[in-house]
Parts: structure tokens; sequence; C-alpha cells
């Protein structure tokens, strides 16, 4: 394959994922009479209104706030008590560890449609309704397994010299997992981190019925707006827009260790 | 890696044990309780034994709704599996142009799905969007939201435009694993570039588009948020897929019952196949 046919494919490709984010990006600079008017590939009067609304108006810009404060805390609890976990797996046996390790893996397979129901009547019985800790503890069910997954692969990939010479020179477990281990598979926390925060980040279903006012996420307040389609559009293209954001900010930081993550975990 | 036997691991495994158990056993069991009893509220239950699996098992909607997300997996699949590959093969491997590539094709994974299906619906609304303006303008009659074919290739579209990055990312990570030294032996031998793929290249990727294939199989069969937005399970019930319908018999119409026996059927359908999956490639991986 010659060098210039080979550029073809991958640039066409990105186009490809580049027009929709273009048509969104577009149309959120757009005014609503340009919008309901006919189709423009530029905007024609260069408006930040829709931007300007949400960023005054605490309905919406609180959505990002709870959003990201329920990704915060799922991400905190899910990589700690992956922690261990993942290191038990990938250094001992123990009695029933293998259905333990599919057992976690089918709550990944779990359609969040199934759950949404019953999660809703567990967390109001608890009191939990409404809250950023509700909806961060309900996306452990499929971000703990993902995350146990990933960092078994990375954990796996570390000769198990380390521990048996740290544990001779007099090193305590927990001593030695925190100030040796860790710094270790420092970017295998980092991926895990950035799975965990991709999949509670995009993950609506379950954040929409967990919550009514206090702990709405940024995708429901989003969805109130789409229903009464036609009117909104540009200030849904503008809400949408800036939900591009932190997912584009948290990619950058990662580039270089996000396809190893998944690659070094194990099936 | 040969592992010590040590019970007292259980100790390291127990808060995620706890954490996972809270979130999957108790919602479980209730709908476990509501798959096998009848419920007129105030916690009074009569139990119905298998009635309602009876009748979800029998039922058309159910048969309808499921023939189309075998279909709609299976469409998915066939083209971002190849077309996942062929990127990966393509993209400089190394670089500052590898890392621009995977950064811009990683945004899409990034998007909350209600905003893919807000982008979507946007970018393939008839009159004003850049997809229907740009086909309508160049004589074909395309509306997503009233032709049933029309909808389901938006559909299909999105789910190609969101989600095959993914696969491209993993079998980039597995083609980067390959040391240069193999491509030289295979260039000496005059191997063809078919030849490197086959012998060389697929093998490498084997393992990794063996995950990549299960997350995609998992997560398409479980979509529920992305065509909602777009087209709302419509025009009629043409892209009312197995989630789809369980929201609307569920906290549409509150069926609880025949709901809870479907999620039931649903789940263990997602966990037989993904099972056998899993076992057939396992066993190719041992010979």
């Amino acid at each position: 394959m010659t060098y210039s046919r080979k550029w073809f494919v991958p640039t066409l490709y990105i186009l490809f994922l580049m027009l929709p984010i273009y048509g969104l990006i577009a149309m959120s600079f757009k005014t609503t009479g340009e919008i309901l008017g006919g189709f423009s590939f530029f905007p024609q009067n260069f408006t930040l209104a829709n931007y300007k609304v949400i960023f005054t108006d605490p309905t919406w810009y609180n959505g990002y706030i709870n959003s990201i404060i329920y990704v915060v805390i799922n991400t905190v609890i899910s990589v700690s008590v992956a922690l261990p976990a993942a290191y038990a797996f990938s250094r001992y046996r123990f009695l029933g560890d293998k259905h333990l390790f599919f057992w976690l893996l089918t709550n990944r397979m779990a359609p969040p449609a199934v759950f949404a129901l019953p999660f809703f009547q567990l967390y109001s019985a608890i009191g939990l309704f409404d809250t950023h800790l509700a909806v961060a503890l309900a996306h452990c069910l499929f971000n703990i397994p993902l995350a146990v997954w990933i960092l078994e692969g990375f954990m796996s990939g570390i000769p198990k010299e380390l521990d048996e010479t740290a544990y001779l020179d007099g090193y305590s477990f927990s001593r030695f997992f925190v100030r040796i281990f860790i710094p270790t598979i420092a970017a295998g926390i980092g991926v895990t981190m950035f799975f965990c925060f991709m999949y509670s980040w995009v993950e609506l279903l379950l954040a929409k019925t967990l919550t009514s006012v206090a702990a709405k996420p940024i995708a429901a307040t989003m969805t109130r707006t789409a229903s009464s389609s036609g009117y909104e559009l540009g200030l849904l293209a503008a809400a949408g827009s800036l939900t591009i954001i932190p997912g584009a900010i948290v990619i950058y930081f990662v580039r270089n260790y996000i396809a190893k993550g998944f690659a070094l975990g194990r099936v | 890696m040969n592992k010590t036997l040590n019970q007292k691991a259980w100790w390291l495994v127990t808060p995620v044990l706890i954490l996972v158990a809270f979130n999957a056993f108790i919602p479980l069991m209730t709908v476990v309780n509501y798959a096998f009893q009848e419920t007129f509220g105030n916690n009074v239950f009569f139990w119905e034994g298998t009635t309602w699996f009876e009748q979800v098992l029998r039922s058309d909607r159910f048969h309808d709704a499921l023939v189309r997300q075998l279909l709609f997996t299976g469409m998915i699949l066939a083209i971002e599996v190849p077309l996942g590959i062929g990127v990966a093969l393509t993209m400089p491997r190394k670089g500052h142009w590898a890392s621009v590539c995977l950064v811009l094709m990683a945004l899409p994974l990034l998007i909350p799905w209600n905003v893919v299906g807000a982008m979507w619906n946007i970018f393939a609304l008839p009159e004003i969007g850049l997809l229907g303006h740009t086909l309508n303008s160049m004589g074909i009659d395309y509306n997503f939201t009233r032709q049933p074919v029309a909808a389901w290739m938006t559909t299909v579209l999105m789910d190609v435009w969101h989600w095959t990055s993914l696969i491209v990312l993993l079998c980039y990570a597995g083609l980067s694993s390959i040391p240069d030294d193999y491509y030289q032996a295979a260039n000496i031998d005059g191997a063809s570039r078919w030849a490197i793929f086959r012998f060389i290249q697929l093998p490498k990727m084997k393992r990794v588009l063996t995950i990549a294939i299960l997350l995609r199989f998992m997560d398409s069969f479980m979509i529920y948020t992305e065509p909602f937005v777009l087209t709302g399970g419509g025009p009629g019930n043409t892209t009312t897929f197995l989630s789809i319908d369980l929201v609307k018999i569920a906290l549409g119409q509150f069926d609880l019952g025949p709901a809870a026996a479907m999620s039931l059927i649903y789940f263990l359908v997602v966990l037989l196949i993904c099972w056998v999956f899993y076992t057939i490639m396992m066993r190719n991986e041992e010979q």
C-alpha cells in the first residue's frame, strides 16, 4: 500500500467523526430564527446568547456541577475499592476466586433498564434519593467490575519479585501497597480512572431515575429541553457542546495510555 | 504467573463484594419478586408462578423487539469490526499524528449518550440538519422521523459513529505490541500484505478483538438512551429495541410483573450469548 493511500482511510474516518460534532457546535452559535429558517453551513448571525443562558441560569449550570460531583465521587470509590481487590485477584488463589471474577463481570452485562425501577425503590428506601451519593453508588454497579478488570491486567504485568523483595525488606502489606505498589502502577490507575470517568459521565438512565432536583445531572436537564423541541434547539446544541469539553480534557491527559488500558486487561 | 494460595485475600475483595452485591442482589431480588408475584400495592403479594414468563415468551411484542435487537447488534458488529480493524491498520503507529488521531477518535466515546442522540437528531433533521439537508438536496427523499428504513440507517450510522473508535483503540493497542522485527522478517521472506495481516497482525489482535466484540455486544444489546433520544423508538415501533420496550412496559404502562419477567429473560439472554462467545474464544486460545 502506498504512503498517500494509507492516509486516506483514517482521514476520511476522522472527517466522518467530526461532521456531526461540527453540526452541533455550529448550531450552538446560531439564533433560533436562523436554525428554523433553513440550513446554513456557517452561522450567519453569530451569537453567544445560547451560552449566556447556560452560564447565567442556575438550573443549567448546576447540572454540570452535579454531574461532575457524582462522577468524581464514583471514580474515587470505584478505584479505591478496586485496587485491593485487583491485587488479590492478580496475586493470590483463594476459594471461589474464578467464580467471583466472572460474577463481577456479569454485573457489567446487566442492562441498566432492568435496574432502573428497583434502584429507584432501593435508594428511596434508604433515604439517598436525589443525592449525588446515590448516583455515584449506583454507577459502581458497572464501574467497579470494569476497574477490577483493568487494574488486574496492569498488576499481572508487574513481576511478583517486587512484592517479595519488599516483604523481605520488612515492609508491612499496607506500607508496601501505598509506598511502592501504587506508584508502580500509576499509569494503570490513570487509565482505570479514565474509563470510570467515561462510563459514569455518559450514563443517563440511572442518573436520571435517581435524581429529581437537587442532584439533577446536565444530561437530564437537556432532555427536558429536547422534549420541547424546535424552540430551543440552539440552547440544546450549546449545552451539548459544553458536555464534550470535560471528556476532551480527560482524553488529552491520558492519550498515551488509553489504548493500553484494555489491551493489558485480561478477558 | 503462579499464584500463592491465600484465603486471607478474601479480605481484600470484601469491599468490592459488599458494594457490588448491594447494587446487584437487592435490586435483582426486587425484580425476581415482581416476576413471580402479582401486587396491588401496599406490599401485598400473590404468587403467580411462571404466568408472566409464559406471557412474555409468547407475546409477539417481545419476539419483535428481540428480533430487532439481534438484527441491530448483528448489523453494527458487521460494520464496526471490519471498519475498526481497517482504520487501526492504516492509522500512523507512532509520533504526533498518532496522538492526534487517538485524541480525535476517542472524542465520541466521551460524549454523554443523550447528547449523542440529540446531536444525531440535529444532524439528521430533514430541512435544517447537515446530513438531512445534504441528502434531500441531492434528491434523495430522506426523513428519519417518518421512514422506517431511514430511521434504521440513521440509528445504525449513529452507533457506528459512536463506537467504532473503541474497536480502533483496542486494535491499535494490539498492533503496537508487535515488534518491528516481525515486519522486517516478513519483508525478507517476501510476505504479501495479506499474509502479514493473516499471520502476524490478526493473531496479535485476537485477544483485544475478543474484548472489543464482547464489549460492543453487551453495550449494543443494552442500548437505550441514544435511539430513544434520536427516534423515540419510532416511527411506530420500528426502532424499539429491548431496553426501550422494557422501559415502556415498566414505567410507561406500569405492568411490573411482565416487565420484571422480561428483565430476567433479557438478562439471561445477554449472559448466555456472552458466556458461549467467551468459552469459544478461550478454547481457541488454548489450542
